[in-house]
């Protein structure tokens, strides 16, 4: 609840302009990219730098108001729904690269900065920031590093955690602190930055950034390999892996996910291949020719029916533009898709993909499977209908079917989408009750009122849901 | 105002007539955001992006909120120019559900005394009746030609009007004659060997503001070595009832129209304005719950195509064209052309086969000018944002020749030309008119 007296103090912060607390203006703040959830936000406010921000959390913190941090709500586990209500807190002003140093090779940011923007900034200096989550041109750096996205190239080159040497945060009770720096070494205390990357805005609000950048490649080759068999497919992934070969991207996907982005892009996939690996290598001229060779005997060996090599920068670009907008062109064939991001160690990747299928039969649903297969990280996804509750009820019990799996090959129930409110309940399974415990103990240090996106990470109870009913 | 009964009735035939499966199908991606004119100029407000909308859309349906003032904003600050679907990868159909909840709000609305005057004339009284459109344009013809026109620019009269009004009446076109607009040919045969048999459609304003771009186009045509049908039973599209909340009339048009295109032996209709071409493209959707025309419809539907595509497919584009003097052309795509037909090569084609024609893109070309139908007209302030945006895009290309394939854009990039000062130094024109001067004709 935002009381009058709240509302006041809150509008002189950041001005009328900027404070919403209208039917329509809250709808369009409550929900994000994840199925299922979808909740009103008592008012939203968009601040115009950190000081307001700052202010802003003093007023909520005393009169103890939920609030959300909130970039373009690509994210996908209901980590920016405000599932408790109190605050939406937009970035949309404070949306400034406000340096590239070329001497120190980095780049500091304001959080409502796009992805890709800021990706083409740094490019068009002969730099390279290498995550690239597949949303990149919708969502931004803050939103990034609160869910620490991952992306096509977190194979070779990791994921948003490697690149973020320093943050400006602001605490629940007002204080701005300053992060690392940008420093190649720096063990001043404990790390922070790491800390906070990944945090989904549940210990303190990001106002500011640095991140690492790296020489941009100088030359890029992609092909795609086709099969007639999905598991020879998830096994030359893990046949390129044991070569010593790390690719920049490794993409894993099956036919029905290869026939719904055909729909949406034409570009003449190969529709007709069970399966396909997109992959891609990047580097000094001579190494991406002698990888790329040995990476294309690799898939002969291993059953592809054909490799084909993208003739032209457009034709692979235009391949990986295609994978990018999987999630959602699956939702050509279903109404809704609940997609998952359980992560096991690449060597077990076939082991998965078996998995993944074999439960899928076994509660007759559909699960298309895509995603980065060399770093592990699959995204199955299940095509069904919310209306249908029989089929939703079984997609729940695969869903934590598939999450047991993962874990027993030595995975995780998430890879780079973040646990949010969605996979709340299936926390326990990865970290035991001691390492949730921690976990708390560690939110309840930043957060003493529980203000900062409250119900995010941690389950309320011990109800197993992942398509949870609201 | 919005009565707290016409929001009931509003909400309940969201409910009943609203696509729940299509409402359903936007999986909320985002990926429309950056697509979306208004939601950029309205300094990223999520209630002026595709996404917002659908949400809006769902939760009136849903019984989640009611269809306010706020709401009701939301959906008519929104363009129309649908560029968010070519984007979308879940091929959420937009256009049509922002059409319905339109129609929804207009039916159930008590609209003001003027509003109600200016909608009845308009939509009912003029444009679809032809001899209608033409009196009228000719009201115009006589301002411009008495001396009239001459007589209150320098009275100072405008000054009363509006400033974007004022730049408006300054860009329209010389209207034709009232004999040129009346007497239509119904036939003209192929200038060489014939090679297609097509049939056109000429379009309200196109065929009497714009005359001169529709004897353009059909002499390309002629050129390209196409027999013309012209049916004078055809009407106007009905778009512009369409997208405003007047889909019985938009159903009634479409009717007469495809009635009077079925019977004739064509392989092809062709359309030169993106704005009707789309809305004429849709009338299997707009007519599918009719038993009697839905099929009728879809086979209609089947034969539409802009002329750039028919003449890129009679490789007009190998003949010799060419401009007396060499200029940089830039081309803004019509929305409804390249978003809903999906044509957005062709006339590129076209330009870049022009001798002395250095085709430069700018920077957006496929998003909206501002203009869409009659909004720059009832939404300035939105629309003079996107224009000057759009604007700023031209004059990094050193354009001295903006082209584009619809009316309404033609007429924003004049006043987009007004408003920059550029008058005399940069022309806006229609393709088929740069064509044919390129092709050396003089239109007739």
């Amino acid at each position: 609840m935002i009381t009058k007296d709240v509302k006041e103090q809150l509008i002189q912060v950041s001005g009328p302009e900027n404070f919403d607390d209208s039917n329509a203006g809250r709808l369009v703040y409550s929900y994000d990219a994840t199925p299922q959830y979808q909740s009103m936000p008592d008012a939203v406010i968009a601040p115009r730098n950190t000081d307001e921000i700052s202010r802003i959390l003093t007023i909520c913190s005393e009169h103890r108001v939920p609030i959300v941090p909130r970039g373009s709500g690509t994210n996908l586990c209901g980590g920016t729904c405000p599932t408790e209500g109190g605050l939406v807190l937009l970035f949309k002003h404070m949306n400034q690269i406000l340096e590239i140093d070329e001497e120190n090779l980095t780049a500091t940011v304001q959080p409502g900065v796009i992805t890709l923007d800021m990706i083409r900034a740094v490019e068009s200096k002969g730099l390279f920031y290498p995550p690239d989550p597949s949303s990149m041109k919708i969502s931004t750096i803050g939103g990034n590093i609160n869910e620490n996205s991952g992306g096509l190239r977190g194979l070779k080159y990791g994921v948003t955690r490697d690149y973020v040497i320093g943050l400006e945060v602001v605490l629940a009770n007002g204080d701005i602190i300053r992060t690392g720096g940008k420093l190649a070494k720096d063990v001043a205390g404990y790390d922070l930055t790491r800390l906070f990357v990944g945090s989904e805005g549940t210990l303190g609000i990001v106002t500011e950034a640095i991140v690492k950048l790296v020489p941009k490649p100088e030359t890029k080759k992609t092909l795609l390999a086709l099969y007639e068999n999905i598991d020879a497919a998830a096994q030359t992934v893990s046949d390129i892996i044991a070569a010593k070969i790390i690719p920049a991207t490794l993409e894993f996907l099956d036919q029905p996910t290869l026939l719904v982005i055909e729909d949406y892009a034409k570009i003449g996939l190969p529709t007709s291949a069970k399966a396909v690996l997109l992959i891609e290598q990047d580097g000094p001229f001579e190494t991406v020719e002698r990888d790329m060779e040995k990476i294309e005997a690799i898939c002969k060996k291993g059953d592809a029916v054909s490799v084909q090599t993208a003739q032209t920068e457009e034709e692979a670009f235009a391949l990986t533009e295609a994978r990018r907008s999987a999630l959602s062109a699956l939702a050509r064939l279903k109404p809704t898709t609940i997609l998952e991001d359980a992560t096991v160690p690449r060597s077990e990747i076939a082991n998965m993909v078996k998995a993944i299928n074999d439960i899928a039969a076994k509660y007759d649903i559909s699960i298309c499977t895509f995603g980065h297969a060399g770093d592990g990280n699959l995204h199955p996804t299940c095509t069904t209908d919310i209306r249908n509750k029989d089929e939703m009820e079984r997609v729940e019990q695969a869903f934590a079917e598939i999450f047991e799996k993962a874990i027993e090959l030595g995975g995780t129930i998430t890879g780079e989408h973040g646990v949010g409110e969605m996979k709340a309940p299936y926390l326990e399974m990865k970290l035991k009750k001691e390492g949730i415990d921690a976990m708390k103990a560690l939110k309840a240090a930043f957060d003493p009122r529980n203000i900062l996106n409250p119900g995010k990470m941690f389950a309320k109870d011990a109800r197993k849901r992942v398509v949870a009913e609201r | 105002m919005t009565t707290e009964k016409e929001m009931k009735q509003i909400q309940n035939e969201f409910k009943e007539r609203m696509d729940e499966g299509e409402l359903l199908n936007c999986m909320r991606c985002g990926f429309c955001l950056p697509s979306c004119p208004t939601y950029i100029e309205s300094g990223f407000q999520e209630t002026h992006s595709p996404r917002g909308r659908i949400a809006l859309m769902k939760a009136v349906a849903d019984g989640m909120i009611e269809p306010d003032e706020d709401v009701e904003r939301s959906l008519s600050l929104c363009l129309g120019c649908r560029a968010c679907e070519p984007v979308c990868p879940s091929g959420v159909k937009y256009g049509q559900l922002l059409e319905e909840a339109r129609d929804i709000i207009h039916q159930n609305k008590k609209h003001s005394l003027g509003e109600r005057v200016m909608r009845k004339t308009a939509f009912h009284e003029l444009f679809p009746h032809q001899n209608r459109m033409r009196s009228a344009v000719s009201l115009i013809g006589l301002y411009q030609r008495s001396g009239l026109q001459t007589a209150v620019r320098k009275s100072g009269m405008l000054r009363v009007l509006p400033e974007h009004l004022r730049t408006m009446e300054a860009v329209l076109p010389d209207v034709p004659k009232s004999k040129d607009m009346k007497h239509r040919p119904r036939f003209l045969p192929s200038i060489g060997p014939m090679k297609k048999r097509v049939a056109f459609f000429s379009g309200c304003l196109m065929d009497t503001m714009f005359l001169p771009t529709n004897n353009a186009t059909l002499k390309l045509l002629q050129l390209a070595g196409c027999d013309i049908v012209i049916p004078p039973e055809q009407a106007c599209c009905g778009a512009l009832h369409g997208h405003s909340g007047e889909k019985n009339t938009g159903k009634e048009l479409a009717k007469q129209n495809i009635a009077a295109f079925e019977a004739l032996d064509v392989d092809a209709v062709i359309t030169n304005a993106g704005g009707c071409g789309a809305f004429l493209t849709e009338y299997d959707h707009l007519l599918k719950d009719d038993p009697e025309w839905s099929e009728r419809a879809a086979a209609f539907v089947q034969k539409l195509k802009d002329f750039s595509s028919v003449l890129v497919e009679l490789d007009f584009h190998q003949m010799d064209l060419a401009l007396e003097t060499p200029q940089v052309v830039t081309y803004q795509d019509s929305c409804h052309l390249r978003n809903v037909m999906h044509t957005s090569l062709e006339p590129r084609q076209l330009l870049k086969s022009i001798k002395g024609a250095e085709f430069k893109e700018m920077e957006k070309a496929d998003s909206c000018c501002g203009s869409a139908g009659i909004y720059n007209i009832v939404e300035v302030e939105m629309s003079m944002k996107i224009l000057d945006s759009k604007m700023a895009a031209v004059k990094a290309t050193e354009a001295i020749l903006i082209v584009t394939a619809n009316p309404g854009c033609l007429l924003q990039m004049k006043l987009g030309i007004e408003r920059e000062g550029l008058s005399g130094k940069v022309r806006a024109v229609h393709l088929a008119d740069l064509l044919l001067e390129a092709a050396g004709h003089k239109t007739s």
